[in-house]
């Protein structure tokens, strides 16, 4: 059962490196940025190993580890991948040396910094790499640290309050989570996701809570409903699903823009992660008695954070609403995946497709949205933090480069076909259409307004006469395009060829739409 | 399978190779990125001329004509999702027309854009246009066709913006761009909606594509819950992507600013080839478009092709009455180009395929040679776009004045031009359209409006003496519009010049074929109907006599004369003196003709409505999240801190007694919080910690453990 573990190493390493960067004190601060790099890359490259070696048409999970650890709680610690882990894993190894990139201006407690950043690469690799809650649990909730006083700590004027936000928003989240998890621990003894997707499966977890529970206030089903919303609530709040949003823009906003990076484009992944590997698998049936309630909260975070971002003057701001719309699309077509049980062949193949969608959506927005934030990192840079929308103009006479790649960064957020967004964006909508024609045909309208505010960035930022403040803004330096190019080839490579992503994920996508089947 | 058909693909691979060297490639470069867009575009035309041979040879050995090659792109589920090309008639006639016309506009840009500092991020641009309207034409997947079409849409985006630092300019790309994205939305909607329905995007598939008998047969039998037959709701999604992308009336509005663009790119784009992708795209999904559930035979015609009609005779009156009342030489031909992109439409209408694309092959032609040689004047004119301000230029600029009364006579429909050929087939078919004669009415009244405003365009441009150093006071009308180009480009104001040989000799070229091309599409000799619909083709010269064909021929040539008499009436009878001076016709009724030249205030309309609307929206989205939701969640987080202050009691006592393992998480969180400074942060976590601590005693006890 036990292969090499490889997945307990790639854990580590960033700990280790965390501590070796704390080590290394404050004397030499380039060597400190250097050698957390260094650790991230050699997460990025054990990383690269797993993909490689990964087997992408066998069942279940691979690399698995099972150790007893406290036998009383019947706790083991179970870590293994499957299709969609692996593609976290790798999104997590890309987007974390991109946030460090986009943090070198940073010249403030540098060891602490990059300590925490890799602190945070740890958690997030535990997070997707956990099989039982219990740790799971523990890596979930240790992400937030280094989260938190990475925004508390380098962020803006407004970052104590919201960092505190954050912190709150996402605890309450997570208090809520855990207790529905303490109420199912209590009627069934495990936290093995595997053992609880298989008792939602067969009908015996709902009715075994709620007769240890025997709460007579409430009916049996609203037992389940307060169940199934308290771990509802944790991943709702991290994605985030409309109206538990707010804390969002200004945490993304607020926060140093490498910190943004790594929130938006690793952290928010979590909460998506948990609703097709948790939320899915063990609540389905409770899911279901919400479902419209749910698919109209998707669509209203489609449109609503759309429209919302359209309004925006700082361009963090815009692209904080553009990541909540962006991921709102993931929801949408979870939703309409869970919506439609048995084995109508037609459906399942719409569900594929859905589930193949969602997982290149999560993968091309961490990609996509964390190299906005780096290049708005780098304006700052050079603008001294200047970030308005109506504080520029004309830029692409003085930054032409710049402007240039940042326009296919923008293109790719955009959904442009030939750029990695358009394929997820396909797939969802082409899962997503025969299943809920309605609410999928008004989540178009997102797809529109996202257009408007890009074009108006676009429009603001790089084109009409150019400020005379700027005239003098240099463009990007040599290493700075030696460092996007693998970015930005990336994302060609994914619009040209998703076969790349989707050869390793489909199977896995199978799989949790007949897992979904058999309910 | 033949070599041509197998290689397809590099048709528009070439022109992208070119277009992403020279994305890499300095702007000093100038050379390498011209001679590589041309050099490719001349590659591609040949392969072009070897695929319609191909075509050629296949039909006179009597084979089947279309030839597909697809190809696996990736897999979802237990399906892979398939790519490939198709090479039949349309594809040929399209290939050819675009690699051509794409190939003379290049070279008559290296002459207009010469001084321009951009000058090889232009032809990179180009390229890529180029590339992905080729890719359009040859997609045999409607999925690769909407990619490419996006593309298509993109590079016009960049193109109308070319001249970045000019505010009207990016604000015209943006509008392009979301104009036409409006109609691709639906567009895209279909899309998916097809591929749930027939499991295929395919076209052609060896009976297995989406438009191939069989799936058009299922769709037929499907009724969606409104009603409506799936086929027809499906087309109708389609034709949205087509109203978008040709300038059809109600999302014409981005045309006319897309003239904000280079004069070589309006040719191009804007008026021969990407705008004229929409009746392509109509052709192309012609089995879907076509199908009805009625008895089969000529005598029904499908919902979707009735909407085509009745939308392409609206915006080719429209245009036409627009045209009229223009004073900037581009924008007259913008408005002209609408007009006729709403006679192909009506033609695929009433008419079928090949009329409809006849007249898209014409026009791509004689507009192009329109715009070249708008782009011709302007360029002597150093960047003068107002005809008021204009006059006289037959003299100073001979080649350009014969070759653009070429076109014009052709766009007017003039007897035995190309354009009179091809606009005559579809007044004819609308003329026996069975559903309403309105369309023809429309048609033929819109082809009077054409020769009027054209005439009006010449004799404003080419006749009298120059009024160049005139100032126009009409403000509206004024130099806003005057190209960048002069910007870069110093002539003194009166050095009205002929082009270089390298603008002129494309203009010669495409003259002979604004002359010449409508006599393989007369009655006596319908070769490229008959090609395209792969029908066999005799000379006859009987044709004439049959099916009203010579009453349709005279009266439309009755209304061309016509049009030539009323503009030489107005504005040939006296020379226009002054540029200050009233238009001929707008002095008979300066309200309409205010309303005319407005365009009927779409921009305005749409401004106050669905701009208006749509800022409101983003105003009160932007307003909640503010507000509302943040205000809710605020509250509901300061009674739950309320709450935990209340019972903090309890929090010293249980934390002594041991708590649940489940919350080793939140305490360890607190412990290495308070390791580490924080002082606020630490009292809020002892507060979330001691609420939970609460909550789980009550789920024990409730639990009775």
């Amino acid at each position: 059962m036990n292969s090499f573990p490889w997945l307990t190493i790639l854990t580590a390493v960033p700990l280790v490196g965390a501590l070796a960067v704390l080590a290394l004190g404050v004397r030499n601060k380039a060597f400190v940025r250097w050698t957390a790099l260094a650790f991230s890359a050699i997460s990025l490259i054990i990383t690269l190993i797993l993909w490689h070696s990964f087997n992408s048409t066998a069942d279940g999970f691979q690399f698995q580890e099972l150790h007893a650890w406290i036998p009383s709680l019947n706790v083991s610690y179970r870590v293994g991948i499957d299709g969609l882990g692996l593609l976290m894993l790798l999104l997590t190894a890309i987007v974390v040396p991109i946030g460090m990139l986009a943090s070198w201006q940073i010249e403030q407690r540098v060891p602490l910094y990059f300590a925490l950043v890799l602190m945070l690469q740890t958690c997030l690799v535990g997070t997707f790499t956990a099989l039982n809650f219990f740790h799971w649990f523990i890596f979930w909730e240790l992400a937030l640290i280094p989260a938190f006083f990475l925004v508390r700590l380098w962020g803006g004027s407004g970052s104590a309050k919201a960092a505190m936000q954050f912190l709150v928003y996402t605890m309450v989240g997570s208090v809520a989570m855990l207790l529905s998890f303490l109420a199912i621990f209590l009627a069934t003894k495990t936290f093995d996701f595997t053992e609880l997707a298989a008792m939602a499966q067969n009908g015996t977890l709902m009715p075994a809570v709620v007769a240890k529970l025997g709460w007579h206030l409430l009916t049996p089903e609203h037992v389940a409903l307060v169940i199934f919303f308290g771990a509802f609530l944790g991943f709702a709040v991290k994605v985030p699903l409309f109206p538990f949003h707010t804390w969002l823009p200004s945490t993304y906003s607020e926060a140093p823009s490498g910190t943004t990076i790594l929130l938006t484009g690793a952290m928010s992944k979590m909460g998506v992660y948990g609703f097709l590997r948790i939320l899915l698998p063990i609540f389905n049936p409770e899911m279901q008695k919400v479902l419209n309630l749910l698919l109209w909260l998707a669509v209203a975070t489609v449109v609503l954070s759309a429209y919302t971002a359209l309004a925006q003057k700082d361009l963090k701001r815009i692209f904080a609403y553009s990541s909540i719309n962006h991921l709102g699309y993931c929801l949408l077509a979870i939703f309409a995946v869970a919506k439609f049980t048995g084995g109508d062949a037609a459906l399942t193949t719409q569900k594929f497709a859905a589930m193949n969608g969602v997982f290149l959506q999560m993968f091309n927005h961490g990609l996509t949205a964390a190299t906005l934030f780096w290049f708005i990192a780098m304006l700052e840079k050079r603008t001294g933090g200047v970030r308005g929308l109506d504080d520029f103009g004309g830029l692409r006479k003085v930054i032409p480069v710049f402007t240039g790649l940042m326009g296919i960064a923008l293109f790719s957020s955009l959904g442009l076909p030939g750029l990695n967004g358009f394929i997820g964006e396909f797939l969802i909508f082409k899962g997503s259409f025969p299943l809920v024609t309605w609410a999928t045909s008004l989540s178009v309208i997102g797809l529109l307004i996202t257009a408007i505010f890009i074009l108006g960035v676009i429009q603001r930022v790089f084109s009409g006469p150019l400020k005379e403040k700027w005239a003098q803004l240099p463009d990007l330096t040599l290493g700075e395009r030696l460092a996007l190019v693998p970015v930005i080839g990336l994302m060609f490579a994914l619009g040209l060829y998703p076969q790349l992503i989707l050869g390793v994920v489909n199977h896995t996508a199978i799989q949790m739409a007949i897992h979904l089947r058999n309910f | 399978m033949n070599w041509i058909v197998r290689n397809l693909w590099l048709i528009p691979a070439l022109p992208l190779f070119a277009a992403g060297i020279s994305a890499l490639a300095k702007q000093k470069n100038r050379a390498l990125a011209a001679g590589l867009a041309i050099g490719s575009m001349g590659i591609s035309f040949l392969l072009a001329l070897c695929a319609f041979a191909h075509v050629l040879v296949l039909r006179s050995s009597g084979q089947a004509t279309q030839q597909v090659f697809n190809f696996p792109w990736f897999q979802f589920g237990n399906d892979w999702l398939s790519l490939g090309w198709v090479l039949n008639p349309l594809t040929a006639v399209m290939l050819v027309m675009v690699t051509f016309v794409g190939l003379l506009i290049f070279i008559f840009s290296v002459g207009y854009m010469e001084h321009d500092e951009n000058f090889t991020r232009f032809f990179c641009f180009l390229a890529l246009f180029a590339s992905a309207m080729l890719g359009v034409i040859i997609s045999n997947s409607l999925l690769l066709l909407f990619m490419c079409w996006e593309i298509v849409g993109l590079t016009s985006y960049l193109l109308i913006g070319f001249w970045y630092f000019k505010p009207s300019a990016a604000a015209a790309a943006k509008k392009a761009f979301i104009t036409t994205r409006i109609g691709d939305l639906p567009f895209f909607l279909g899309i998916v909606w097809l591929y749930s329905q027939t499991g295929t995007l395919l076209f052609y598939n060896n009976g297995a594509g989406c438009l191939e008998p069989t799936a058009i047969t299922h769709l037929l039998s499907q009724t969606t819950a409104i009603g409506v037959c799936v086929a027809t709701g499906i087309a109708l999604l389609i034709f949205c992507g087509a109203i978008g992308k040709s300038g059809q009336f109600p999302l014409h509005v981005w045309l006319p600013d897309a003239m904000e663009g280079p004069t070589p790119v309006s040719a191009l784009i804007h008026a021969a080839t990407m705008v004229a992708a929409g009746v392509f795209l109509v052709a192309r999904v012609y089995p879907l478009m076509s199908a009805h559930n009625g008895i089969a035979g000529m005598l029904t015609t499908s919902t979707a092709l009735q909407a085509v009609t009745w939308i392409g005779a609206i915006t080719a009156l429209f245009g036409s009455l627009v045209a009229v009342a223009q004073f900037d030489i581009k924008r007259i031909l913008a408005y002209s180009t609408v007009s006729q992109l709403g006679y192909m439409m009506m033609g695929l209408g009433v008419g079928g395929v090949a009329v409809g694309m006849f007249h898209l092959i014409t026009h791509a032609f004689f507009k192009a040679l329109l715009f070249l040689g708008a782009g011709s004047i302007i360029h002597g004119c150093s960047g003068e776009q107002d005809i008021r301000r204009m006059g006289g230029i037959r003299k100073l600029m001979p080649i350009t004045f014969l070759t653009y009364g070429i076109a014009m006579l052709a766009l007017c429909g003039f007897p035995l031009f190309s354009g009179f050929w091809s606009k005559d087939e579809i007044l004819h078919a609308a003329h026996h359209w069975n559903i309403s004669q309105a369309p023809y009415y429309m048609g033929a009244f819109a082809a009077l409006l054409t020769a009027f405003y054209m005439t009006r365009q010449v004799f404003y441009v080419f006749a009298g003496s120059s009024r160049l150093t005139e100032e126009v006071t009409d403000a509206s009308h004024a130099a806003a519009h005057t190209d960048a180009h002069a910007a870069d480009h110093h002539h003194g104001s009166s050095a009205i010049h002929e082009s270089p040989a390298v603008m002129t000799v494309p203009l010669a070229l495409l003259s002979v074929f604004a002359l010449l091309l409508g006599f393989f599409g007369t009655p006596a000799w319908p070769w490229f109907q008959s090609f395209l619909d792969d029908s066999p083709l005799a000379v006859n010269f009987g044709a004439f006599g049959e099916g009203g064909i010579l009453p349709v021929m005279l009266i439309s040539s009755v209304i061309v004369f016509l049009g030539l008499g009323l503009g030489w009436w107005f504005y040939g009878r006296k020379p226009i003196e002054s540029a200050v001076a009233p238009d001929a016709v707008g002095k008979l009724s300066p309200p309409i003709f205010t309303v005319l030249g407005h365009a009927f205030y779409f921009d305005a309309f749409y401004g106050a409505t669905f701009i208006r609307l749509n800022t409101l929206l983003s105003k009160i989205s932007d307003w909640l999240d503010r507000w509302v939701w943040s205000g809710a969640v605020k509250t509901i987080t300061s009674l739950v801190f309320g709450f935990a202050h209340l019972d903090n009691f309890l929090d010293t006592n249980v934390v002594n007694s041991g708590f649940d393992e489940g919350c080793e998480g939140v305490s360890l969180s607190g412990q290495i919080l308070s390791r580490l400074q924080a002082g606020r942060v630490q009292g809020y976590l002892k507060i979330v910690a001691g609420a939970l601590i609460v909550f789980t005693i009550v789920l024990l006890w409730k639990a009775k453990i």
